[in-house]
Formats: structure tokens, sequence, C-alpha cells
């Protein structure tokens, strides 16, 4: 794949939609193009954040250690043109999920400096992920207060 | 020391001054004989005195001095000999004392040479000496670069002078004053003029002098103050870098470079107006012999031949005169050089001699216990207190955590007790006895300090880490016959000098306090001990990344070329055939640039280097042969064009630019205006340097880094050819700066890690370098060549203070190099600052089961960065403000809260 095909692709993750296309190239440019095979661990629940990336082809599945310590739990699926691992490089926290490729991936791997930078030189990609991260705290935030009522109900 | 320079040469140098004096006395008997001489020739034999008739001799070579009480005693009769015979006799006496002469100049000086070597290297060593017994608080004084400009060049001119010190004024004022007394005795008057004004240059010239000397002086402190400067600016380059201070240098070193001109400048002025004076004097006097001479006789007071005697006897005067006056001069300039010099190496409690005595064994049955301070205060330079009356007691064996916010004591107190700092009063005890009086042989081996600030001697990585065992010549070195001879040479002049004969070529290793009984087992002590500071990956790394001969290192080269097999049978095993993709002479390597490729070898020396390989005809035509520069001007261009788009927005300093391996943001502008001059034109249109230009960009191209899609398999299969008649043809000369890359052999210029992988990292795998990095290990392992290619690891050179290392790997090969040691006490004082968390708490607690292991049971004071490892240790003392706050077991501690604040 190529990297004017690359920049397609990232124009299709909704986090970089809004984003100029020579601005796209050049985060692909200066991103490494990595992969994947089925089973292969992008990053473990814990490592210290050190890069994002964006899904451009396969599936991964998204694990969280169980509270008892033995085995994980899949909690989510990533498909193509999502973007995993930012919240560990916006916050400085350590990985907060194990992600695991279920089939091949074709992955771009952004790092950390690289993608703060680009935050700070383009304040409209800033924007899209402020966006993107508060409509994912109201959807947790809904959840957990319909976790808590049914909780009360059930007590 | 002594004071005055003069005392010191004499004290030591007496003997030999009093020597060099006789040898010179002796040789002014053969020096004179030899002015007689010729005299006689001209007189007897040619002018024919004494052999008026054909026939007639002289008696040759009567020796029969009149002996008082004895009489005549005729000791060599003499020979009759003719004229002819009398002429070739004399002229082989001359001959004779001639060269008698020059071997008595020879040997007088080498003498005195010898003479000034010795005393030269007796300051040297007594100076440096001395720098290892200053007190600690010196160090804070002293610039490193002024201590050494001082033991290296100040001194250097009194080994000159120690020769003449003596010498010289006896020799000269013996020749001026004789001199002046044939002028006396010629006539009164002319003797008392010329003593007038010889007095006057004596008086005059001197005092003008001073000035001279004050102004050497001043030069003299300025440029030792440049050189302490100079070592600044290269010690803090980093600062200056940072914050943008390299102008405010350029002008301090630019007023100090004006200060050092004026100085000398001054310096030269008064120079030469003293020498014109002195000049003038000298020419004054024969003025006055002329005019006063000539009235005396004129009016028939003195007769011409005794006018003519007397200024023909001048002329031997200024010469001596001048000659000691410059004596005089060199004298006092040594003497203050060797004021100026002494002035700083000598300081109150300086470390005594015996304290720091040579001792193979710990002397006096080692150290008492417990180690303790008593009453102990030690302040900062501020006069703060850093402990104030701290009374505090360690026993054999305890295991003591020192917890505290820095300042507040705890790293003071170890200090203390590592002998870093010295009390301000109190002390700190070992049993009954001052530590700071016991010897360092007994302190330096019981007590380990190690603080966070660690320093390393340039050497290897292995030598630094044993360097905490060398305390004593162990085991003495062995000779062959000729080594023997020069090592006794050496004792022998070690001695004349005063310095101590100690062999830096005998084992100083203390292999007991390593515990490894021999050589051989050093290097699995000493790879134990780097395992347990978490350094040994660092140090494979190190020896993967490293270079080695293949000559010197024969069978490691044909392992590691094994390897190439193995590795590759590894990683199909692991399923990550993908990860390397191999150097095969027959295929692109699609991982590694264009240039690489076209190569397929690494240059030598500089007639490849980076950019020269365009430049090469050879190579060139190769290029042209297969067409290629069409197709690769054509991918530069495009290359530059990705680049200008890319890049052509962002400022030059923007961290992308690390992305951009093929150009530097200065070059943006450059090939912005090339790309609009060849728009929409060929390559036949550009001019050599624009095609070389853009041609260099596609040597740097990976297509699976860069993706532009430029490489087609068209394009691949051409390189390749490329390469094969590249390396066909090669001219002869080129061969030797060229090494192929061969699957059969040794790349000597590349490191040990790209040898093993003969091939390129794929750019696809995230953590490819760390996987191929375990892979590599375990198969070195596998294959029992583990310890060889560590060892490799161990030889590298760590740089100057230890440079060329991490600051964590720094702080870790510190400890290591304490770990090195059997002690009775381990003091750590902060020692891993600068590791991160997790490591940190990993190794403190390795090193303490460690250091249990050894069956020694060895007390350990360690200053903790963080109160996370306290449960490790028996006992905690925290500190504030300098006082004890608590001390107790951690259980006692836990439960009164202390560690929540």
């Amino acid at each position: 794949m190529l990297l004017k095909d690359e920049v397609q692709m990232l124009r299709r993750v909704p986090l970089l939609a809004g984003i100029d296309q020579t601005k796209l190239k050049l985060l692909a440019f200066t991103s490494d193009r990595v992969s994947f095979a089925p089973g292969e661990v992008l990053f473990n629940q814990g490592d210290p954040g050190d890069a994002a990336y964006v899904i451009l082809t396969g599936k991964a599945d998204i694990l969280v250690n169980s509270s008892n310590g033995d085995g994980q739990i899949r909690v989510a699926e990533v498909e193509q043109n999502s973007l995993v691992g930012e919240i560990a490089i916006l916050c400085d926290v350590s990985r907060t999920a194990t992600v695991q490729a279920s089939t091949p991936v074709e992955a771009l791997r952004i790092r950390k400096d690289h993608f703060v930078k680009m935050l700070t030189d383009y304040p409209e990609m800033t924007i899209e992920v402020m966006r993107v991260l508060a409509d994912r705290l109201s959807q947790t935030t809904t959840e957990l207060t319909e976790a808590r009522s049914l909780a009360k109900h059930s007590n | 020391m002594e004071i005055k320079l003069s005392r010191y040469i004499w004290t030591h140098t007496r003997k030999q001054q009093l020597w060099i004096l006789v040898i010179i006395a002796l040789s002014m008997i053969p020096y004179f004989m030899s002015f007689d001489v010729p005299k006689r020739i001209v007189n007897g034999p040619i002018q024919g005195q004494g052999f008026e008739t054909a026939d007639a001799t002289q008696l040759f070579g009567r020796f029969a001095p009149d002996i008082p009480f004895i009489g005549e005693t005729v000791l060599f009769a003499g020979v009759d000999l003719d004229r002819l015979s009398t002429l070739y006799a004399l002229s082989f006496t001359f001959l004779l004392l001639v060269i008698i002469n020059g071997l008595f100049k020879l040997y007088i000086n080498t003498y005195k040479g010898r003479l000034g070597e010795r005393l030269l290297r007796r300051i040297r060593f007594e100076l440096v000496d001395r720098v290892l017994r200053f007190p600690p608080r010196m160090f804070k004084q002293v610039k490193p670069a002024e201590i050494a400009t001082m033991v290296k060049d100040e001194v250097e001119p009194i080994g000159g002078f120690t020769g003449d010190a003596f010498v010289q004024p006896a020799l000269l004022g013996g020749q001026a004053l004789t001199a002046l007394a044939f002028i006396f005795v010629q006539n009164m008057w002319l003797g008392m003029i010329t003593a007038f004004m010889v007095s006057i240059q004596a008086l005059i010239i001197p005092k003008m002098r001073k000035r001279l000397l004050v102004l050497g002086r001043e030069r003299q402190l300025t440029a030792r103050q440049l050189s302490g400067r100079v070592s600044e600016i290269v010690e803090g380059i980093n600062t200056i870098h940072a914050y943008d201070t390299s102008n405010y240098e350029r002008a301090d070193v630019t007023s100090r470079l004006g200060r050092i001109f004026r100085i000398r400048y001054d310096l030269y002025q008064w120079k030469f107006l003293v020498k014109f004076i002195n000049n003038f004097l000298a020419s004054v006097t024969p003025f006055l012999f002329y005019i006063v001479g000539g009235y005396l006789a004129l009016n028939g007071q003195l007769d011409i031949g005794q006018l003519v005697a007397v200024i023909a006897a001048y002329k031997d005067l200024p010469g001596p005169l001048k000659e000691l006056i410059d004596w005089d001069q060199t004298r006092q300039d040594v003497q203050i050089k060797y004021v100026q010099v002494v002035g700083q190496f000598v300081v109150d409690d300086m470390v005594e001699p015996s304290v720091q005595a040579v001792s193979g064994d710990i002397p006096n049955g080692g150290l008492k216990h417990p180690l303790a301070a008593v009453n102990l205060t030690v302040v900062d330079d501020s006069g703060a207190k850093l402990v104030d009356r701290v009374n505090l007691q360690v026993n054999s064996g305890e295991k003591v955590g020192i917890i505290g916010n820095s300042a507040d004591g705890g790293e003071a107190f170890v200090e203390a007790l590592g002998r870093i700092v010295r009390p301000e009063s109190g002390r700190v005890t070992a049993g009954e006895d001052d530590i700071l009086s016991l010897p360092e042989a007994v302190t330096g081996r019981a007590i380990t300090y190690v603080s966070s600030d660690p320093y390393f001697f340039s050497g290897t990585l292995a030598d630094n880490l044993i360097y905490g065992l060398k305390h004593a010549p162990l085991k003495p070195a062995e000779y062959d016959e000729k080594g023997l001879e020069s090592r006794r040479f050496d004792i022998l002049e070690a001695g004349l000098s005063g310095n101590p004969d100690f062999d830096i070529f005998d084992d100083w290793v203390d292999y007991g306090t390593a515990i490894a009984t021999s050589p051989e087992e050093l290097p699995a002590t000493m790879s134990a001990v780097l395992e347990s500071v978490q350094l040994s990956k660092d140090v494979l790394d190190l020896a993967l990344r490293s270079k080695i001969d293949p000559e010197q290192n024969g069978l490691l080269a044909e392992g590691l070329i094994g390897m190439r097999g193995a590795l590759r049978e590894a990683l199909e095993k692991e399923g990550l055939s993908n990860l390397v993709v191999a150097f095969e002479p027959n295929s692109y390597n699609a991982e590694a640039t264009v240039g690489e490729n076209l190569l397929f070898g690494n240059a030598i020396d500089a007639v490849f280097a980076d950019g020269a390989i365009s430049d090469n005809a050879y190579f060139r035509k190769v290029i042209t042969n297969h067409q290629l520069h069409k197709s690769l001007f054509k991918m530069g261009y495009e290359i530059a064009e990705n680049a200008i788009e890319l890049f052509s927005d962002l400022p030059p300093d923007h961290p992308f630019f690390q992305q951009l391996t093929f150009m530097n943001s200065d070059d943006i502008p450059t090939y912005q205006a090339l790309l609009q001059k060849l728009k929409g034109k060929t390559i036949e249109d550009a001019t050599e340097k624009q095609r070389i230009a853009i041609i260099k960009l596609s040597f740097a191209y990976v297509e699976p880094r860069h993706r532009f899609g430029l490489l087609t398999d068209e394009l691949m299969q051409s390189i390749v050819a490329a390469r094969q008649e590249f390396h066909a043809n090669m001219p002869e000369e080129m061969r030797g700066s060229f090494e192929r890359y061969d699957p059969e052999r040794y790349i000597a210029s590349a490191s040990i890690m790209d040898n093993v992988l003969f091939g390129r990292l794929s750019n696809r795998y995230a953590d490819g370098a760390e996987q191929i990095n375990s892979i590599v290990t375990k198969i070195l392992d596998h294959l029992g060549m583990y310890n060889d290619v560590f060892s490799v690891g161990m030889d590298y050179d760590i740089g100057t203070s230890g440079r060329r290392l991490t600051i964590a790997q720094r702080q870790k090969l510190n400890l290591a190099r304490a770990l090195m040691r059997q002690s009775e006490y381990y003091i750590f004082n902060k020692p891993l600052a600068s590791v991160d968390q997790r490591a940190q708490e990993q190794i403190v607690r390795t090193v303490l089961t460690k250091l249990d292991s050894n069956g020694t049971n060895p007390s350990v004071i360690w200053v903790l960065s963080q109160t996370g490892l306290a449960p490790e240790f028996d006992r905690i003392i925290k500190f504030d403000r300098g006082k004890v706050a608590e001390d107790g077991s951690y259980d006692k501690l836990a439960s009164q809260n202390v560690f929540d604040k």
C-alpha cells in the first residue's frame, strides 16, 4: 500500500476526517507502517503508551484483564479506519486495555510525540479529537448511570 | 614543600650541585691549556723560537711540578723533539684538548639536564601526590584544568633552571671578576669607572626587570585562568547550547584574550626598553674609556698599550655580566612560578601520607565495629548545618534505610561516613577510632561508598568495573631479561627523584575481595554483578553494536557467520521469517536503501563516504551503462517533489524532519528552487551538479518506509544488474577500500549485529528491534557464544567520565563497581536516582539479596529516593532538617504512620 492510499484510508477515520489532505499525508509519512499476524498484540494493558495506531485493514479485539487477575475479557472490536491507543498517549497513563489482532492487521503507528505535535500544530484536529472524546465520555456517563440505576434496582 | 625555590633545589640536589662544580673546576684545566697551546704553536715551531738552528730540539711534555716540602718531583721527564715533530706533537695536543673539552661539556650538559629532569619529576610527583591528599573541600574551589596546567606547564622551566641554579653564578661571576680585576691592575681610574658602570648596570637593570616579573606573573595567572575557562566551556557545552549563551562565552574568552594581549604587549614594551638601556650602558663604558683613558694617555698618565689592553679586557666583561643578569632574571621568574604553584598546593589539614600508605592486606585487623557518628555536624559551603549534632550507631550486619527529603541531612550524613565531606565538629568512628585517622587501606576497603554522581576513568567498561579492586600491587609483573633491566632502571630513577617505585604493570587486582580467586574467574564474577544491576542486556547491546576485527577474533567471526543460518532457522520457527530481509547477491533487498542495493557493500575509507560515491567515476560509469542515471534521476525528482509537498510549510526545527532521511530542513529551499528550474525537463537538460543533487536523493530511498511507490520490478532488476557489474569489474585500486556483502565472509566494517542479521530489519514490525535482540541473545546462549560476544561489550570504551553511557547506565555501572568488592559496610547514597522506579525497586531487592548471599553479612546503609522500598530494610532512619526524626524498625515506623506523610 502506498502513501497516497494510506491517506485515503486516514480520511475515513472519523477523528481525522476534517483534516487537510496534505497534513494527512505528512502524518502518514511520519508514521510507521506495521503489520500484525492474527493473535499478535499491538500493545498490552499496563504498558507505557508510546504510540497510537490507525487500523488500515483487518480487525482487532480490545481486551481488559478480568478483576480476579486470570484471563482477559473481550470488551470491544475495532475495525478498519479506527484509531486505537490514543488515550494513553494523550494523558500519559499506561495502556488501559490490550489490543490483539484477530485477523491479519495492517496499521499505521503514530508516535506519541508526532501525534502531540500534530495536535498543537493543527487546532482543527485537536477540536475533532476533543469532540470524539467528549462523545465517548457522555456515552460512558450514560452507561454508568444506567448501570447504577440497575444496581439500585437489584438491591 | 619549601617556599624558596633555591632552598628546594639545594635540599634535593646538594651533592650533585657540588659534584658538578668540581667537574667544572676540573674542566677549566684543559680549557685554559687549550688557550695556551696555539700561542706555543705559533711562537715555537712556526716562528722558530727555540729552533734557531736546523737540528735544534726542544724538550716536550716535561711534567715536573714543584710540590711544597718535597721539592721538584719529576713525573715525566719529557722527550726531545725537533721543529717539525714539535709542530706535530703540539697540534695533536691541541686536538686532544679540544676533544677533552668537548667531552667535559657533553658530560656537564647531560648531567645538568638529568639533574633538572629528576627535580622536575620530583616536583610534579609531589604536586600530584598533594592533590591525592587534598582535603575534600579543596575540590570545590580549584578548577581541574588549572591544576593540570600547573603540574604540566608551569613547573616545566624549573627543570631547566635546576642545573644552572648554582653553577651559573659561580662560573659567570668568576669570569666577570677576573676581567674586572685585570682592568684594575692596568689602571686604577679606568677600573673604578668600569666598576661604577657595572654596578649601575647590575643595580638598575634588575630593578627595571622587577616590573617584567610582575607582568610575567600576571601573564601566568591569566593564562592559567584561560585554560580553566576553556575546560569549563568544554565541560558545560550542553548548558551553553541549551541556554544560548555561546556568545556570552565568546565575550568572556575575548575579554580574557584581550587582557592577556595587553599584558604581553606591556611586557614587550618593557622588555625592549630594558634591553635598550642595558645596551646603552654597556656601550657608554668604552666611550668613557676613550675620553678619560685618551685624556690620561695624552697627559702621559697612562701608556697607550695599557689603554688598548683595558679596552680588550672590557670586551670580556659584558658577556658574562649580561648572562649573569639573565640568569638572575630567570631565577626570579622561576622563583615566582614556583611560589605561585606551590602556594596552590600547600593547604591545611591535608591527609597524612601514612593514611594512604600502600598495603597489600588490610592492616591492624581491619575496621572495628560499630560504625558510629558522634555529635556529628556537617555544614555546607555557606555554613548552613546539613547534619546537626547527630549521634547514630550502625552495627555490623544491620540493613539501614535512610529516608527524608533531600537536603534534610540523610545524604550529608552518609557522605561523612563515606569520607566525602569532613565533619565540621564531632566525628565518625569505627569502634574507638576516628575514621579520618585510620589508614585508607582500612576505610577504603571495609567501607564501600557509592554516590548518585558516578565518575569513571577513560578506558573500557571492564577496567572501570574492577577499578575498586586495585589497592596495591599484589602480584609482581613478570619480565624477560630486557624488561627486567628496564624495570631496574625505572626503580633506580624513581628512587633518585623521590617517586615511589610501584609498577603499574603488576597485577593490582585484589581477586580475594572480588570473590574470584584467579583472573580466569573474574569474568564470571563481573557478569554476575552486571546481571544483578540489570546491565547485562545493555552490555550485550553495546557488544552487538561494536565492530570487531575478524583478523584478531577469527573464531568469534567464524561463529558469527555460522549464526546467520541459525538466526534464519530460529526466525522461521517463531513464524517471524519476514522480520529480517536477508542480503542476497542476486536479488533486491526491499528494506535496504537504493544506495545500499547498488553498492551491496561497505565503504572502508573516504573514497566512498556518503556523498563521495556520486563523484566516483567508475561508479558513475556503471550507473550510466545500465541507463540507471535516467530512472534514478526521475526517482530523485519525485522524491524531491514529495518532500517539498510534505515539508515546505514546516518550520526548520520541526521534529518531523527526523523522518526525512534523505535531506535536512536546510535543503528544502535549495531543492524547491531546483525543482522549479528543472520542471518539465529531462536529465539531459540538467547540469552535472543538478543531476548529482537529484540522484543523491534516490540513494536513501526505502520503499516500505517512504511508500512513495517509486520502485518497479524492472528498476530493481537493473539495480541488481548494475550492482553485479560494479563488483565484477571494479578497478584494482578501489577493491582495497570496499568490502562486499558476502554471505560467507565477516564484514569487518559492520557491527556484530549487522553481521549476524546479514540483512535489514523489516519496517513492518512495530517492535522488530527488540524482538530480534531477544532472539539473537537466545541463539548466542544456545551456541555457547554468549560469553565471547559479552566480552566484546566489556571491552567497550566508555569514554571520558563514562559519557558514552547513558546516565542510568552509568549509575548502574557505578553500583556494579561497588558490588565487585567485598566490604563490611556498603553505603549507597541514592545510587540509582536516574533509573526508572520499577527497575530501581528490582535492583535494590536483588542487590540486598546478593549482598546477603555472600555469607559475610555486611552492613548496608542505603539512602532511599522513595519510601516504597523501606520494608526491605531492618531499620529505618528518617532525617528531618539535619536531625534524626525517627529511628526504628519498619513496622514500628509504619504503625506511627511515618510513611504516609
